[in-house]
């Protein structure tokens, strides 16, 4: 029975053990050892002793009928049709003295099979077996056809000429450090990806430290653009994306980045502290076979789900509402905004949910929440998320959010989460690494700045506690970002506060050409590659006053300046 | 957006009474502000007065939801309580069944309760009267009617039916698109 079995008794294996076999001196097959002369055996070395008395006797010997009798068992061998003429004499000497016959084709067949051992051993030959075979040479020579000759002559030019090559070879190898730039039809032919993941590696290397690992007729732009092709075809990106995300990062940050970009960020959940508390929540999956961990020190709300055995989004806990699928980002925007209860607090693009209903947790349920989305097919999302998590003080629309502020107006907080191109999101939606381009940016970006228009057109300065607008893209685009700020920063009367993120890069103030407002450093960046999140960019802004006026100010002073 | 008519505000509140029974009056006068039902494309929303004169400013073809919604009237007249009052009913409930955790599945694919996978159930639960499903952890999963009465659940046998199903929080997944 398996239960007798005595699992727990330790049994210690006798011998040396595994670990401590030595393996032995390793075999090579015969051809392959090259014997010394000294370690001939005593018999070995007896034979070769006779060969070469035999050798030196039959140099004595008169050249003539050796020769004769050479070309005969040759030709004998080889083709017995052409030799007619010769048939007849050669019987007649075969007859002659027939004792020979045997004895004088001996060093033939030797030479023969010193030849053969040449070819065969020839790439690995020595200089001192060379000069072994020149040996041989010179005394064969004499007895050999002038075919022979010719194709010993050929092997000897072979040999050197390998040796050429393979010295050359060496020192191509030793000057490799140094990148050198592929020449035109080198670009033109497709390579491996390992080639490609070389050459960026390299090209990064040069660049790195480009006065001097640079090749003198080489311009900058021409390895950035060697660069930028090969990180297209390596990574997969269209040559839009890719250079705006060069403008962004340093090269060193770029790989990481691009890299980052790859792999999925992990699972989180956001508790829903209308119905439960972490702890419980955390305690009730674990009892589900769910692996997780708190997200960090900035939340009290986020968990971290590294792996599990039932499906996340189908356990009765999520049904019964206490939990939501979130990204981590997705927390950012609504931490910067920090609603309060018995606010007025306006999401104007909520679909999914995740956000608005992180926002109704925080007002605890209590003053008005308005979620709207634009599009009436994900704000049925909306609606089931709502319902799960028990939210009660929302009111879900469905408006373009331009038009919202001539609907209704006196929010305290406003969250614009825009639409955007998604480019921090890249692990999410591979599709956004080839299919956008300056025009769908461009189109991005004018109805951002409406929409932020319409934001901050529809807080209420004089609130009490509020008038904040926080704005947040899943974009790492400046266009989409720190331009849009910028803009609004000029067209209303509103000012960047810190986001109270006390992580997150800050934002750019100079970018390219463009000078951002100083205050733009108050917004706050996120990357894959540093934060472990999906890329994300949060701007929190104070109102203050409902002026509209300033508008056009402004913008007259816009149009005096341009 | 508008008022329940009289006898629409007596469908509504019959069916409220099968579940929390006396209850309703705690959900009409709240001591936290005036809550009231309202009607909007045939559903029933409950929702606070403060919400809804901010509610009241947006177009009804652009309201989506507002509160919370109950249900809705059939197009024969009658009122169905879908899965989202559970968060009301649920507090509320006189009557209440807990399933054991093998059972908790089949019920919220749909099913029926039957006699093997009920955990506990109210004391003098009537045949009929309409009951709130829980998990053993005191989980809200859903609610139906009672199939048999406490007394009757003591003999039945282990396959027989002890709750129809009304609604359960599968429906979230299940039919996310047609909740409200």
């Amino acid at each position: 029975m398996g239960r007798k079995a005595k699992y727990d008794e330790v049994v210690v294996p006798a011998g040396p053990g595994r670990k401590s076999k030595k393996q032995s001196d390793p075999t090579f097959p015969k051809g392959l050892i090259v014997k010394d002369a000294s370690s001939l055996s005593h018999r070995q070395k007896q034979r070769a002793k006779k060969r070469q008395l035999k050798s030196k006797a039959q140099k004595a010997k008169s050249n003539e009928p050796k020769k004769k009798k050479m070309k005969e068992s040759v030709i004998q061998a080889a083709k017995k049709d052409d030799n007619e003429t010769e048939s007849e004499e050669s019987e007649e000497v075969a007859s002659g003295d027939e004792h020979e016959v045997p004895e004088v084709q001996m060093p033939l067949a030797n030479a023969e099979d010193s030849d053969a051992s040449n070819s065969d051993a020839e790439s690995e030959d020595s200089d001192a077996k060379d000069d072994e075979t020149e040996d041989e040479d010179e005394e064969e020579e004499s007895n050999l056809l002038p075919i022979e000759k010719a194709n010993k002559k050929l092997k000897k030019k072979q040999e050197k000429e390998r040796k050429l090559a393979a010295e050359e070879m060496q020192e191509s190898i030793t000057h490799q450090d140094i990148f050198t730039f592929p020449t035109a039809e080198e670009l033109a032919n497709p390579v491996s990806l390992q080639d490609v993941q070389q050459r960026i590696r390299d090209v990064i290397i040069v660049l790195s430290d480009f006065k001097r690992l640079r090749d003198k007729d080489r311009a900058r732009k021409e390895y950035i653009d060697l660069l930028r092709t090969d990180l297209c075809i390596y990574f997969s990106y269209n040559d839009f994306l890719m250079e705006k995300l060069m403008q962004i990062f340093p090269m060193n940050e770029l790989l990481e980045y691009l890299e980052a970009s790859e792999v999925q960020r992990p699972m989180t959940i956001r508790t829903n502290s209308l119905k439960t508390r972490r702890r419980d929540l955390a305690q009730a999956l674990i009892n589900r076979g769910v692996n997780l961990d708190p997200i960090g020190k900035w939340t009290k709300v986020g968990l971290v789900v590294y792996s599990s055995q039932v499906p996340m989004g189908a356990t009765p806990e999520y049904l019964a509402g206490h939990y939501i699928l979130q990204g981590a980002s997705s927390f950012l925007p609504v931490i910067a905004l920090d609603p309060k209860e018995n606010e007025r607090v306006l999401d104007m693009c909520s679909a999914p949910g995740g956000k608005s209903s992180h926002i109704a947790a925080l007002m605890k349920n209590t003053g008005v929440l308005f979620s709207n989305d634009v599009n009436r097919d994900r704000i049925k999302a909306v609606i089931g998320n709502f319902h799960r998590l028990g939210i009660v003080n929302s009111v879900i629309c469905s408006y373009d959010g331009r038009k919202i502020p001539s609907i209704i107006k006196g929010f305290d907080r406003v969250l614009l989460d825009a639409p955007c191109t998604g480019t921090g999101v890249v692990a999410k939606d591979p599709g956004v690494k080839i299919n956008k381009d300056e025009l769908d940016v461009q189109r991005c970006c004018t109805l951002q700045r409406e929409l932020l228009l319409a934001a901050i057109d529809s807080v209420n300065a004089r609130s009490d506690t509020g008038g904040i607008i926080v704005y947040s893209t899943c974009s790492i685009l400046p266009e989409e970002n720190e331009w849009i700020v910028d803009y609004a920063l000029k067209k209303r009367d509103v000012k960047l506060v810190p986001t109270g993120l006390d992580f997150g890069e800050e934002g750019f103030t100079n970018y390219r050409h463009h000078r951002f407002h100083p205050t733009l450093k108050l917004t706050r960046r996120f990357y894959p590659h540093t934060h472990n999140m999906d890329g994300f960019f949060v701007a929190k802004l104070k109102k203050f006053s409902n002026m509209v006026v300033k508008q056009e100010i402004v913008e007259d002073d816009d149009a005096t300046s341009e | 957006m508008k008022r329940l008519s009289e006898e629409r505000t007596k469908l509504v509140f019959e069916k409220l009474t099968k579940y929390i029974g006396g209850n309703l009056k705690l959900l009409i006068d709240r001591p936290d502000g005036t809550y009231c039902f309202r009607e909007q494309k045939e559903k029933v929303y409950y929702v606070s007065e403060k919400i809804l004169s901010l509610a009241s400013t947006v177009a009804p073809e652009n309201l989506i939801s507002f509160g919370t919604c109950f249900g809705r009237f059939t197009k024969s007249g009658k009122f169905k309580m879908h899965i989202t009052a559970l968060h009301y009913l649920a507090p509320y409930a006189q009557y209440k069944i807990w399933l054991k955790p093998s059972a908790e599945q089949q019920f919220l694919y749909g099913h029926h309760v039957a006699k093997s996978g009920l955990g506990r159930i109210t004391e003098n639960t009537a045949q009929y009267q309409g009951v709130v499903v829980f998990s053993m952890n005191d989980l809200p999963l859903g609610f139906g009617v009672a199939a048999k009465s406490t007394a009757d659940c003591k003999h039945a046998d282990p396959i027989s039916t002890i709750c129809f199903h009304q609604a359960d929080i599968g429906e979230y997944i299940r039919s996310e698109d047609t909740l409200i």
